[in-house]
C-alpha cells in the first residue's frame, strides 16, 4: 500500500529526515517510537502534506502512485488521514458542519452522491457514541473549548466518518488518562480492517498495550535504526534507547 | 505562514459579479452643485416649498462646513464639482407607476441582480423598493402594506403625500447641519424609501430597498426615514451595488430611524457596491450616516449590517437611548479585500435610565486592505443602571491587510456598566492544514472560517438573507487561497 523510499525532509533549512525506507501493506499495523526529536512527528506531517516541510530526495507511494505529487486535500482524498497530537480549533465552524463538508469532499472525489445533513447527523450521532463523544460536541465549535482528551476522541470520531486507508495517529495517546487512552484505542482497534492500514507514531509503549502492532519500528536521528515485531517495544520499555546506540536526548523537534 | 499567502492571495482575485451597466436612456444633470441645481432637482420632483427651503438651508450650511478627515482612510479630495447631483432613467409619464409600466431593461436589470420586481416572482414576504441611481422605480406589496396600515414607499413620494410625517420627522435624527456628508444629502437628496409603521402594528412582511447606481459620475444620494409607532415591529433590508467603472463614485446617505414607545425596528444591510479593482482603481465611497432614535420607552433598534463592498466605507450606524429601558444594538461584519478601506462603527448613546446596549464587530481583512472599527459608547448623566457590552474581533487574512480598533467611551454617570472584549486572529496555516488534510478544498476551508468567524452577526440577519450574506462572503473572499 504505502512504500517509502529513502525519504529526506527539512524545516527552514535544517534536515530532520534523513533517508527513511519503510513499506506499509493493508491490514497491517506500524508503530513508530523513538526519543523526543527523533522526526516521528516530522514523518506523520510530511506523509500527510503539511508545507513547513520541504521533502529534498527520496519517494513515497501510495499504491505505486507518487504521493508527494499531490496536494494536502488530494492526499486526504485518496484516504491518507493524519489524526493530530495537538488539533487545533476553529471557532464558529460547527463540528458537524466542518465533518459533512468533510466528508462530502470526499465522497465527491470518489464519485458518490453526497450525503444530506439528516443522513449524516443519524451516522454522526452513532459514531460519536463509539468514541464516548456526547454528540452535543457536534453542534460546538471544531474542538472549541474542547479538553485534551476530547479533542483526541474528535479526531478518532473524524477517522471512523471518514474511513482513510492509511490512519497515522500522531501520539494519540499524549495526555490521555487511562480511561480516556482505552476509549480512543477501542476506536482505533474499530478502525483495522484488512483494507486499511494503521501507522502510530508514540513516545510510550503503554498504547502498544491497547492497540498491538504487527511491526515495531524505532526511529532516531532521522533514521529507521531498528525494527522488529511487538516484543521490541517491551524490550524498549525495560532498557531504553541507549542499547541501540541513540542519544535520548537527541534536539531537533 | 508563506504557505496561507500564496494561498490567500490567489483567492483574493476576484471579479465582482453585479459589475454590468444598463443601457438605458436617462435624464442626468450636468455635474455641479449650486442653489439652481437644487432648485431644479426640487422642481422636477414636484416637491411643496417647504422642502426646497430645507433643502437651500441645508445646502448654505454645507458651504461652511469642512470635509471630515479623522476617519482612518485616504483618499484623493472628492470635486464635488464634478459629480451630477440627478441622474433617471427617462419615463413617459410622472410617478408613481405601476409596475407594469416600468421599462422592461429596468426589471431585466434587477432580475439579473436576483431582485425580481413582479410580485408574482417575488421572494415570499418580502416588499421591496428599487432605487435606481436618484430615482425610485418600482415599489413591490404596496396594497397588502396599505391594508395593515403600513406606508411603504418612495421618499420622494412620502414628501408629497405625507408631508405632515416629513416635517415632523425628516431631520429629527440626524439634523442636516450634523456632518458633511448629512448636510449634503441634506441639500441633493434625490430619493430613498420611507416607512411608517402605525401603533400597535407589526409589519406582515420584511421590507427591503435594493439600490443600484448605474450612470456614471453621477452620486447617489438617497435618504430612508423609518418611524415605528409604539408597540409597532418592522424588519427592514437593503442591498446595494453598482457597475464596474476605473473613476471612484460617491454614495452618500442618511438613514434615520424612530421608535416610539415598546416599538422595534430591526435594521440590516447587505452592502456590496463596487469595491474598486485588484489595484484598488475604482469603486464606491460610501459615505453614510445612519442613526436611530429609540424615543419611546422600551423601544429597540437593531442595526445588522454585512459590509464587503466600496473602495471606502465610511459609517456608524448609530443609536441614541432616551426613552427608559430603551435598547440599542449592533452587529456587523466588515470585509475588506485588495485595496478596500474600511472605518465603520456604531455610536450608542445611552441618555434614559436603565438603557442597555450590544456591540459585536467583526472586522476580516484580506489582501492589501484595512478595516477599522470605531465606537463610541456614551453614558449622560441621566443614564442611571445603563449597560453596554462591546465586542471587537479582528480576523486577517494574509500578512498585508491592517485591523485597528478605536474604541470610545464617555461616562457621565457613575451607576452605568460597561464590558469591552477585542480580539485580533489570523487564519492559521494549521487550521487550513486541518481542513485541507481532511480533504476539503483551501478556498471552502477560507471561506468555512471566515463564516464561523461571523456567525454571530449572521444569525441575525433575517433568515431569507442570511444565506445570501454567507454566500457573499464566498463570492468577497474567492481567490483569496488556491
Amino acid at each position: 500500500m504505502l512504500s517509502i523510499k529513502n525519504l529526506h525532509a527539512t524545516v527552514e533549512g535544517e534536515e530532520i529526515l534523513k533517508g527513511i525506507n519503510l513499506e506499509i501493506k493493508a491490514g497491517e499495523v506500524h508503530a513508530i517510537m523513538g526519543p523526543n526529536g527523533s522526526g516521528k512527528s516530522t514523518l506523520s506531517q510530511v506523509l500527510a502534506g503539511n508545507e513547513t516541510f520541504t521533502v529534498t530526495e527520496g519517494e513515497v507511494l501510495l499504491d505505486g502512485e507518487n504521493l508527494l505529487d499531490l496536494a494536502t486535500e488530494e492526499r486526504a482524498r485518496e484516504g491518507i488521514f493524519l489524526a493530530f497530537q495537538y488539533p487545533v480549533e476553529i471557532p464558529g465552524v460547527s463540528n458537524m458542519q466542518f465533518l459533512r463538508t468533510a466528508v462530502n469532499a470526499q465522497r465527491h472525489h470518489r464519485g458518490e452522491p453526497e450525503m444530506n445533513a439528516a443522513e449524516f447527523m443519524k451516522l454522526a450521532r452513532e459514531t460519536s457514541k463509539q468514541v464516548d463523544l456526547d454528540p452535543s460536541f457536534l453542534k460546538r465549535g471544531v474542538n472549541e473549548g474542547f479538553s485534551g482528551g476530547e479533542k483526541k476522541r474528535n479526531e478518532i470520531l473524524q477517522a471512523l466518518l471518514l474511513q482513510p486507508r492509511l490512519a497515522i495517529l500522531d501520539e494519540t495517546d499524549s495526555g490521555l488518562d487511562i480511561d480516556a487512552l482505552k476509549v480512543v484505542a477501542d476506536g482505533v482497534n474499530a478502525l483495522k480492517s484488512k483494507d486499511r492500514a494503521i501507522l502510530m507514531v508514540t513516545h510510550y509503549q503503554r498504547l502498544l498495550n491497547h492497540i498491538v502492532p504487527d511491526f515495531v519500528h524505532v526511529l532516531a536521528g532521522g533514521q529507521i535504526v531498528k525494527s522488529g515485531g511487538r516484543e521490541l517495544a517491551l524490550e524498549l520499555e525495560d532498557r531504553g534507547y541507549s542499547w541501540l546506540g541513540v542519544n535520548e536526548e537527541t534536539t531537533a523537534s | 505562514m508563506a504557505n496561507t499567502d500564496k494561498q490567500v492571495n490567489e483567492l483574493i482575485k476576484r471579479e465582482y459579479e453585479h459589475g454590468f451597466v444598463t443601457e438605458i436612456e436617462a435624464d442626468t444633470f450636468e455635474p455641479g452643485l449650486n442653489e439652481d441645481v437644487i432648485r431644479r432637482l426640487s422642481a422636477i420632483k414636484g416637491e411643496p416649498e417647504f422642502m426646497l427651503e430645507w433643502r437651500l438651508k441645508a445646502y448654505r450650511r454645507w458651504l461652511e462646513m469642512e470635509e471630515p478627515e479623522w476617519a482612518h482612510v485616504h483618499y484623493p479630495k472628492v470635486d464635488y464639482q464634478s459629480i451630477s447631483y440627478y441622474s433617471a432613467p427617462k419615463r413617459k409619464e410622472d410617478m408613481p407607476q405601476s409596475l407594469d409600466e416600468v421599462d422592461p431593461e429596468l426589471l431585466r436589470t434587477y432580475e439579473k441582480l436576483g431582485i425580481p420586481l413582479h410580485e408574482r416572482a417575488a421572494l415570499a414576504g418580502v416588499a421591496v423598493d428599487a432605487v435606481f441611481d436618484s430615482v425610485s422605480v418600482a415599489t413591490t406589496f404596496k396594497e397588502p402594506l396599505a391594508k395593515a396600515g403600513v406606508i411603504f414607499c418612495s421618499i420622494s413620494e412620502a414628501v408629497k403625500e405625507h408631508p405632515e410625517l416629513v416635517k415632523k420627522y425628516l431631520g429629527s435624527v440626524v439634523p442636516a447641519g450634523d456632518n458633511y456628508f448629512a448636510g449634503l444629502n441634506a441639500a441633493t437628496f434625490s430619493d430613498g424609501t420611507f416607512v411608517y409603521v402605525p401603533k400597535g402594528v407589526r409589519c406582515p412582511m420584511e421590507l427591503s430597498t435594493y439600490f443600484r447606481i448605474n450612470a456614471a459620475n453621477t452620486g447617489q444620494f438617497e435618504r430612508t426615514l423609518i418611524i415605528a409607532e409604539a408597540g409597532s415591529y418592522v424588519s427592514y433590508l437593503e442591498g446595494c451595488t453598482a457597475p464596474m467603472r476605473d473613476e471612484n463614485q460617491l454614495h452618500a446617505a442618511v438613514v434615520e430611524l424612530v421608535a416610539l414607545d415598546d416599538a422595534q425596528i430591526k435594521y440590516s444591510t447587505v452592502q456590496n457596491w463596487y469595491p474598486g479593482d485588484e489595484n484598488g482603481k475604482g469603486g464606491i465611497y460610501n459615505f453614510v450616516t445612519k442613526r436611530g432614535a429609540c424615543i419611546g420607552k422600551n423601544s429597540k433598534i437593531s442595526w445588522t449590517q454585512v459590509e464587503t463592498g466600496s473602495a471606502i466605507t465610511w459609517k456608524y450606524p448609530s443609536c441614541i437611548l432616551r426613552g427608559e429601558n430603551s435598547v440599542g444594538e449592533f452587529y456587523s461584519v466588515a470585509l475588506t479585500n485588495n485595496y478596500q478601506q474600511a472605518d465603520t462603527g456604531t455610536k450608542m448613546i445611552h441618555l434614559g435610565k436603565n438603557t442597555s446596549s450590544t456591540i459585536i464587530s467583526k472586522g476580516i481583512s484580506a489582501g492589501h486592505s484595512s478595516n477599522a472599527y470605531r465606537g463610541l459608547v456614551k453614558f449622560g448623566p441621566g443614564a442611571e443602571g445603563a449597560r453596554n457590552f462591546t465586542q471587537c474581533d479582528s480576523l486577517l487574512i494574509g500578512d498585508k491587510s491592517a485591523a485597528h480598533t478605536f474604541p470610545y467611551i464617555e461616562s457621565k454617570n457613575k451607576g452605568a456598566m460597561l464590558e469591552h472584549e477585542a480580539t485580533t486572529s489570523k487564519v492559521s496555516d494549521e487550521q487550513m492544514f486541518l481542513c485541507r488534510q481532511r480533504g476539503i478544498d483551501p478556498e471552502q476551508a477560507v471561506s468555512m472560517i471566515v463564516n464561523g468567524f461571523c456567525k454571530e452577526v449572521f444569525k441575525e440577519l433575517p433568515m431569507e438573507f442570511a444565506v445570501e450574506a454567507g454566500k457573499l462572503l464566498e463570492v468577497s473572499l474567492e481567490g483569496s487561497v488556491g
